[in-house]
């Protein structure tokens, strides 16, 4: 087992290497001067110059790569945002959270949804259940994020207005409503230079988790009721595969022997379908589950330009537009990094449920 | 001795027209209700896409202040035959904020969306199967080079990766197709790879060696024509991903440009008039919609019309 983890995480360094070359070439290529990017068109000649010097800009690629290797490694720095004037681990702080909760809850919805419409239209083939869910999941993987997202908002927000269905149609807490970190709450004094300042203020930016935990349950309520029509916008798609591909692996564990036998011994329908059925066939489930959370955060791009969030892709997509490569290689590198983590998590999981990808 | 001459009737042997795997995959996409109905919608859409001169009133482009009495911007779909009030003009999707007839924009548009979906599909599928096929056929340190490039792409979500090539390209519907194009390589690459992989060891391709066939004329000749099958399903499923993502990239700004009549674009060009003039937001919207389910029936229909382990009633 040991052997197995170790060979997957070794596997995944030079991709990891891959990846920051990458990030790092994708900055440089960008077109255009990051100094007039940065400082307006106006800026002159030398005010530009020294702005190059500033940042390293004026040293041959490979010194740059060199320079970019150590910080990120050695370091642990992202670097500075021009546009900002802020450390990019700071922006990253800030904004991930808004991801990270749009993410989880969206997969939390779309598992859940996904494995129960999944078991129910295995169970009752080819009943009108098991086909009125096939269709509505071809159609929530056809249609596009945007479009689903725009759709919910005028469903929710507009013609459901004035009734108890209502949900807002942006942000993330209504105004007015002040959800205050936990650790100003609690009274701890946490100096702002620290990384444990940078640590707990990504925890506290988790507005679910903070309202939580400071027992603050108007903010609780109104950012659960901002999450729902992002949530499901993302976790649609999500949602209509898992559904399909829950149905069809256990369609296929339900018609073996050994589900007979369970049967023919008199076990509850309950316990055959679930501990004997289920367990079995929730190998692909776990794969498609963990690749579409790296999904998911491309689907942030578009699901926080509609709901107006600014998280990670949202201000990724900005920073890319408006050349701010600082950001665009640090963002980049958290998702990549990210999306790499997640796969190495699903591998070893699989070795979890499968003895037989553990042995092997 | 008079030898007796009798005529035996030759047996009437009812032979079985031998069939191939794409007859078989043809009769059984036929079956399929869903891979038909999937056929009906491109059908449709194909039609549309073809006649879409004869189709559209106007012009997709035109603005239509000034030529016709009355024309109000965004006003809603007026259509004579439902009970719209035979002086206002007939517009049967509305009219757009440019006063465009939004007909005609959303019957152009499917040209648009069906070219591009092919078209950044036949570009993937060319580069892949070359990479693809290559690694798979040489192995060794080829192979290692080309699929380790392959899990680098594939560590980017590939929206992302889209928006930062189309930022180095410049914005533009073809960048914005060769972005969508470059990112799905990869996923082509290992299909064609892995299916590369299992022929190779199969016993005619020995004998090829054996006979002393230069190593790509086994590869193009033999290998890849034996290779090919999971392409033709991944390659449907895949021009429907294409055509939403290139929508995506267009609503973000990055695709098609004002005043092209993509379907991407309309969406996000009314957008924050959702509250006001939803049919401009909805319509293109269930457009692309429409497009994508067609090529995601049919491409289920295919995978199991062309799985032959598949158990058939």
């Amino acid at each position: 087992m040991t052997e197995y983890i170790v060979r997957r995480v070794v596997l995944a360094v030079p991709v990891l290497i891959g990846i920051l070359f990458a990030t790092f070439a994708l900055a440089r290529v960008i077109p255009g001067d990051p100094c007039r990017a940065v400082l307006g068109e106006r800026a002159t000649d030398e005010i530009c110059d020294a702005f190059m010097e500033r940042n390293g800009l004026n040293e041959p690629i490979p010194i740059q790569f060199g320079i970019y290797l150590k910080q990120i490694v050695i370091d642990r720095d992202l670097g500075e945002s021009f546009r900002f004037g802020r450390p990019v681990i700071d922006i990253i702080v800030e904004r991930l959270p808004v991801t990270v909760e749009l993410a989880i809850s969206a997969m939390i919805f779309a598992t859940i949804l996904g494995v129960i419409l999944g078991v129910v239209s295995a169970y009752w083939h080819n009943s009108a259940i098991d086909v009125a869910t096939m269709i509505g999941a071809n159609i929530g993987i056809s249609i596009p994020v945007f479009v689903l997202g725009l759709l919910l908002q005028y469903v929710f927000a507009l013609l459901l207005k004035d009734t108890f269905l209502q949900l807002p149609p942006s942000g993330r807490l209504t105004s007015g409503i002040s959800n205050p970190p936990f650790f100003e709450v609690w009274g701890w004094s946490v100096d702002p230079e620290t990384s444990l300042y940078s640590f707990v203020s990504f925890i506290a930016n988790l507005n679910i988790i903070n309202a939580l935990i400071t027992a603050n349950w108007t903010a609780l309520g109104d950012a659960l009721k901002h999450l729902i029509l992002p949530a499901v916008a993302v976790g649609t798609i999500p949602l209509a595969i898992i559904a399909r591909i829950t149905r069809s692996a256990l369609l296929e564990v339900l018609s073996l022997d050994y589900i007979r036998t369970a049967r023919a011994k008199g076990l509850a329908e309950v316990v055959v379908v679930f501990r004997h059925g289920l367990s079995n066939a929730l190998l692909p489930v776990v794969t498609i589950v963990g690749l579409q959370l790296g999904y998911l955060l491309a689907g942030a791009v578009l699901t926080e330009t509609i709901f107006n969030l600014a998280g990670l892709g949202r201000t990724l997509f900005e920073a890319i537009t408006a050349r701010d490569y600082i950001i665009v290689q640090g963002f980049t590198l958290i998702i990549a990094v990210g999306f790499v983590f997640i796969n190495l998590i699903v591998d070893i999981s699989y070795a979890f449920l499968d003895p037989r990808i553990r042995l092997s | 001795m008079t030898a007796e001459t009798t005529t035996i009737a030759a047996p009437t042997l009812t032979t079985k027209e031998p069939s191939s795997l794409y007859k078989d995959a043809i009769r059984h996409l036929i079956q399929k209700k869903s891979a038909v109905l999937g056929m009906v919608i491109l059908l449709a859409l194909a039609l549309v896409a073809a006649f879409a001169p004869v189709i559209a009133p106007f012009d997709p482009e035109q603005q239509l202040i000034g030529v016709e009495k009355g024309i109000k911007k965004r006003s809603a779909p007026c259509i004579h035959m439902l009970g719209c009030p035979a002086d206002q003009p007939q517009h049967i999707f509305g009219v757009d904020a440019n006063f465009r007839d939004f007909f005609s924009r959303v019957v152009y548009g499917a040209r648009l969306s069906l070219t591009v979906g092919f078209a950044a599909v036949t570009i993937a599928i060319i580069t892949g199967t070359i990479l693809g096929a290559v690694a798979g056929f040489l192995g060794g340190w080829v192979d290692n080079v080309i699929m380790r490039l392959m899990d680098v792409f594939l560590a980017f979500p590939a929206l992302i990766l889209a928006i930062a090539i189309v930022t180095v390209l410049g914005p533009g519907l073809i960048n914005a197709l060769l972005a969508i194009s470059i990112v799905t390589i990869p996923a082509y690459a290992r299909v064609i790879r892995s299916s590369v992989l299992g022929v190779k060891e199969q016993d005619f391709i020995l004998a090829d060696y054996a006979l002393g066939v230069p190593p790509m004329r086994i590869l193009f000749r033999d290998v890849l024509p034996n290779a090919i099958t999971p392409l033709i399903v991944q390659g449907t499923l895949g021009i429907g991903t294409a055509i939403v993502e290139v929508a995506a990239l267009s609503f973000l700004g990055l695709g098609a440009q004002p005043p092209t009549p993509e379907w991407g674009l309309m969406v996000s060009a009314e957008r924050n008039q959702v509250f006001t003039a939803p049919h401009l937001v909805f319509i293109p919207g269930l457009a692309i919609m429409l497009v994508v389910l067609g090529f995601n029936l049919l491409g289920d229909g295919l995978q199991d019309a062309l799985n032959p382990r598949l158990n058939r009633r």
